[in-house]
């Protein structure tokens, strides 16, 4: 094994090389967690078109189509180019110092997950300037919108989509790899922090769905090109076989981009109440019944597409359910805070706005989910206020707190508290400026991805475009925040906060290029 | 790096990601513009950097395995990617699967009137008459009509034992790795790969005679759309099994593997029992049932 000392010097390269070729799961995770930021501030550039658009009644800036682009590629890039790359930046840097891992299991094919993600984002990203414009169904992709009246870059979409897929399903296994049997003598599962715990099953249901996300672009794509008719009711398929297999990806994709966010807070909070999480076992326990429930509520996305009652019951049901264990988490992070002695640092500010806002955001949630009360929710601005508080202040909201938390892990700089105060504050009020009155023109009736509405729900669209363009504003805070902490600033101690446990926080700030090489032992 | 027992083998940078990075995106984006009347071209182009990638990917693993770097820690690692790499590819089949079953199930019993749906049968097609295979589609115009439908017990049958018997040499060929008896490796190997050659040649044989004398096509409608992108991605991965088990052969000829240290050619045997354990699902739900 001589080589491998041999080459150790050659571990840290300069220049683009080190970032092209690097199998360092820090600076893997770096990259994921640029990568996410840049495709957040386009796909936020995008939604500030959207409520420009729909600052007045009438059609003002842009025409009906390029508005559908919009709509569509913001939904797609937050997706699948935002939120999913930075939790899995977070779960590259942190997973491995979490567990005592000296890296990922498996380097390599961890940079090939991420490298596929700037040319699947190119491509789809390019569709906007081809002919016809870019993709403009929404970001859910329907048939026949995407199959029979699509543009012809629509085909660039499919094969982003499969690159997407690709690049998720490899870095899922990596993840799964690397927590199964990369972690330190003496940590059992039932010891492990549980934003590894969130992201185990997360993985897992990762590697379950994507796959049918390919599928059903696949047959889209035979639908278009090659005479297929999965789609077609004219050859014996049916369009609404396109929103079963989408969703049964979908549901899924949306426990995805959440159940990592449950981890971030659930580290969090108990930092900063200097208290152990309560109910670590019970949170295990939920994670998994809510990644197990989200594989058989998927039709609750289509309750007005014409199904037997027996299917709207079933799936109103189950999706109920989904409420307990959800619950169990809200209950169990209030419960850490109970009597715990509380400061409130940006990330526990950030940590506490997940768990009011996110619960919000389950309540309507739980109302569109009883299938009478969704017929006239279905399609609304009600349905785009519910997901933006699960997806905006519950995902992004936990990303943001794991990077403030984090960050002096990783730069050995703290952040300027009174800024990161200021970026806090002007996004958790423009934010409910922004997504709390779309409750009210849904509730109304107005509907989702249409340009121009009635004259009826002029106030409230003027107040979530001022909400809105505040919110956007406040991230350019955000991105200066982090540009100035890594050039400098306080220096962090190892163990950055207080109340901190784990295994992160026992190596130096920054965080050696290289870290438990030999494994730590965990009592 | 400490060499200290359990240390885990960790990689130096290397360039290999970021040429397959290249590759697939010239193959994808070249394969979309020729869909659109662009040139072939890329699609060759993207093609070779992704097969000189794997050549080159592949080939520094089997180097690094061979001169033995990796421990019984990594030898894991490396049995989870394989495991968890087919449970993502079973996956992509539950989709076309269920695709099959919901259109036999639901779409054309309610297009026929089923449940609810009267006014759907009434008002769309009234004549439409859901059956499995279903020959008559709603709308014929612009479908090709099948004459017949693809029986099971001809070709299907003998590819079914066929694939039934590679399973067995593939583990006959096991078992002579383990004993050392490297004639057996190499004939169970040999056979293995024959009999998945015979396998899509049928196949192929197969296809042509549904296209050329049963007029079934991918323009079928929904029985042929079923038909040909089950039987179709089934038999790519066939191919891309036999592929795995011809360089684990050619790999064995070399003198590579030994009774105790031998991952790569059982991942390539997991991956072929998972093409096989997919055939019996088509051979019952797509040609049988």
């Amino acid at each position: 094994m001589s080589t491998v000392a041999a080459t150790h010097e050659h571990h840290h390269p300069t220049g683009i090389t080190r970032w092209l070729f690097t199998t360092n799961h820090k600076d893997i995770g770096t990259l994921y967690l640029w990568f996410a930021f840049i495709m957040f501030l386009l796909g936020g550039a995008m939604a500030m078109v959207i409520r420009a658009e729909l600052f007045q009644p009438g059609m003002q800036i842009v025409d009906p189509h390029f508005f559908n682009q919009m709509t569509t590629m913001h939904g797609l890039i937050m997706v699948f180019g935002a939120v999913m790359p930075a939790f899995v930046g977070l779960a590259n840097w942190q997973i491995p110092l979490m567990i005592g891992a000296p890296d990922m299991a498996l380097p390599r094919m961890n940079n090939w997950s991420f490298w596929i993600l700037p040319f699947a984002g190119t491509m789809l990203v390019s569709t906007l300037f081809m002919e016809g414009g870019g993709p403009a169904f929404g970001w859910t992709f329907y048939a026949p919108l995407s199959t029979t009246f699509a543009p012809a870059s629509t085909d660039f979409f499919i094969f982003a989509v499969h690159l997407l897929g690709f690049s998720s399903i490899m870095g899922a296994i990596n993840i799964i790899a690397t927590i199964l049997n990369m972690r330190a003598p003496g940590m059992t599962l039932m010891k492990m922090p549980l934003f590894v715990w969130t992201w185990l099953i997360t993985a897992f249901l990762l590697i379950a769905v994507m796959p049918v996300l390919a599928g059903a672009v696949t047959m889209m794509l035979t639908d278009r090109n090659f005479g297929t008719s999965f789609f077609d009711a004219a050859g014996g398929g049916d369009p609404v076989l396109f929103q079963h297999v989408f969703w049964f990806f979908g549901h899924p994709e949306v426990y995805i981009m959440i159940l990592p966010a449950f981890g971030v807070v659930s580290q969090i909070i108990p930092t900063f109440a200097r208290k152990p999480l309560f109910g670590y076992a019970s949170m295990v326990y939920a994670t998994a019944a809510i990644a197990f429930l989200s594989f058989i509520v998927w039709a609750h996305h289509m309750f007005t597409v014409g199904m037997p009652v027996a299917g709207e019951l079933y799936f109103m049901y189950a999706t109920v359910m989904i409420a307990v264990p959800t619950a169990v988490k809200v209950f169990n992070w209030t419960a850490t805070m109970w009597k715990g002695s509380m400061t409130f640092e940006a990330p526990m500010l950030w940590a506490i706005a997940f768990v009011f806002l996110f619960t919000i955001g389950g309540f309507t949630g739980l109302m569109l989910g009883v299938a009478p009360a969704d017929f006239q929710y279905h399609d609304t601005y009600f349905v785009v206020a519910h997901f933006h508080y699960v997806l905006v202040t519950g995902a992004v909201f936990a990303i943001i707190a794991g990077v403030y938390y984090w960050l002096p892990k990783w730069t050995g700089n703290m952040y300027h508290e009174g800024l990161a105060k200021w970026h806090f504050w002007l996004s958790a009020i423009s934010v409910n400026v922004l997504f709390f009155p779309m409750h009210f023109v849904g509730l109304a009736g107005m509907p989702r991805r249409i340009p121009d509405y009635s004259p009826m729900f002029a106030e409230f669209n003027m107040m979530a475009s001022l909400g809105g363009f505040v919110f956007g504003a406040s991230q350019l805070l955000f991105l200066y925040i982090i540009i100035k902490t890594i050039r400098g600033g306080e220096k962090a101690t190892d163990e950055v906060w207080e109340g901190a446990e784990g295994l992160e926080w026992t190596v130096a700030s920054p965080a050696p290029y290289h870290t438990f090489e030999t494994p730590p032992q965990v009592k | 790096m400490s060499q200290a027992q359990g240390s885990y083998y960790l990689p130096e940078p290397s360039h290999w990601p970021i040429v397959g990075s290249i590759g697939l995106f010239t193959l994808l984006a070249g394969f979309a513009g020729w869909l659109h009347g662009g040139s072939s071209l890329w699609i060759i182009v993207g093609a070779i950097i992704v097969i000189v990638m794997m050549f080159g990917w592949f080939g520094k693993v089997i180097s690094e395995s061979e001169s033995g770097q990796y421990n019984a820690q990594v030898d894991v690692s490396f049995r989870m990617g394989m495991a968890w790499f087919i449970f993502s590819e079973v996956m992509f089949f539950a989709a076309f699967f269920g695709a099959l079953f919901y259109v036999r199930q639901w779409a054309l019993p309610w297009l026929d009137g089923a449940g609810n749906n009267a006014m759907t049968g009434e008002l769309l097609w009234p004549n439409f008459q859901a059956a499995w295979p279903l020959m008559d589609v709603p709308n014929p115009e612009g479908f090709d009509r099948p004459k017949e439908v693809v029986g099971a017990w001809g070709v299907p049958f003998y590819n079914t034992i066929i694939l039934l018997t590679s399973g067995l040499t593939v583990t006959w060929a096991h078992w002579g790795l383990k004993k050392n008896n490297r004639t057996q490796l190499i004939t169970g190997l040999f056979l293995t790969v024959a009999l998945g050659a015979l396998f899509v040649a049928l196949q192929a044989w197969e296809y042509g005679h549904a296209y050329t004398d049963l007029n079934l096509k991918l323009s079928s409608g929904i029985y042929g759309s079923t038909f040909f992108m089950l039987t179709g991605f089934h038999g790519l991965h066939v191919t891309i099994g036999a592929i795995m088990l011809l360089v684990m052969l050619l790999r064995a000829i070399k003198g590579h593997f030994t009774a105790k240290h031998h991952f790569a050619f059982e991942a390539a045997a997991w991956y072929w029992h998972f093409v096989d354990v997919v055939w019996l699902g088509l051979f019952i739900f797509v040609y049988w049932l």
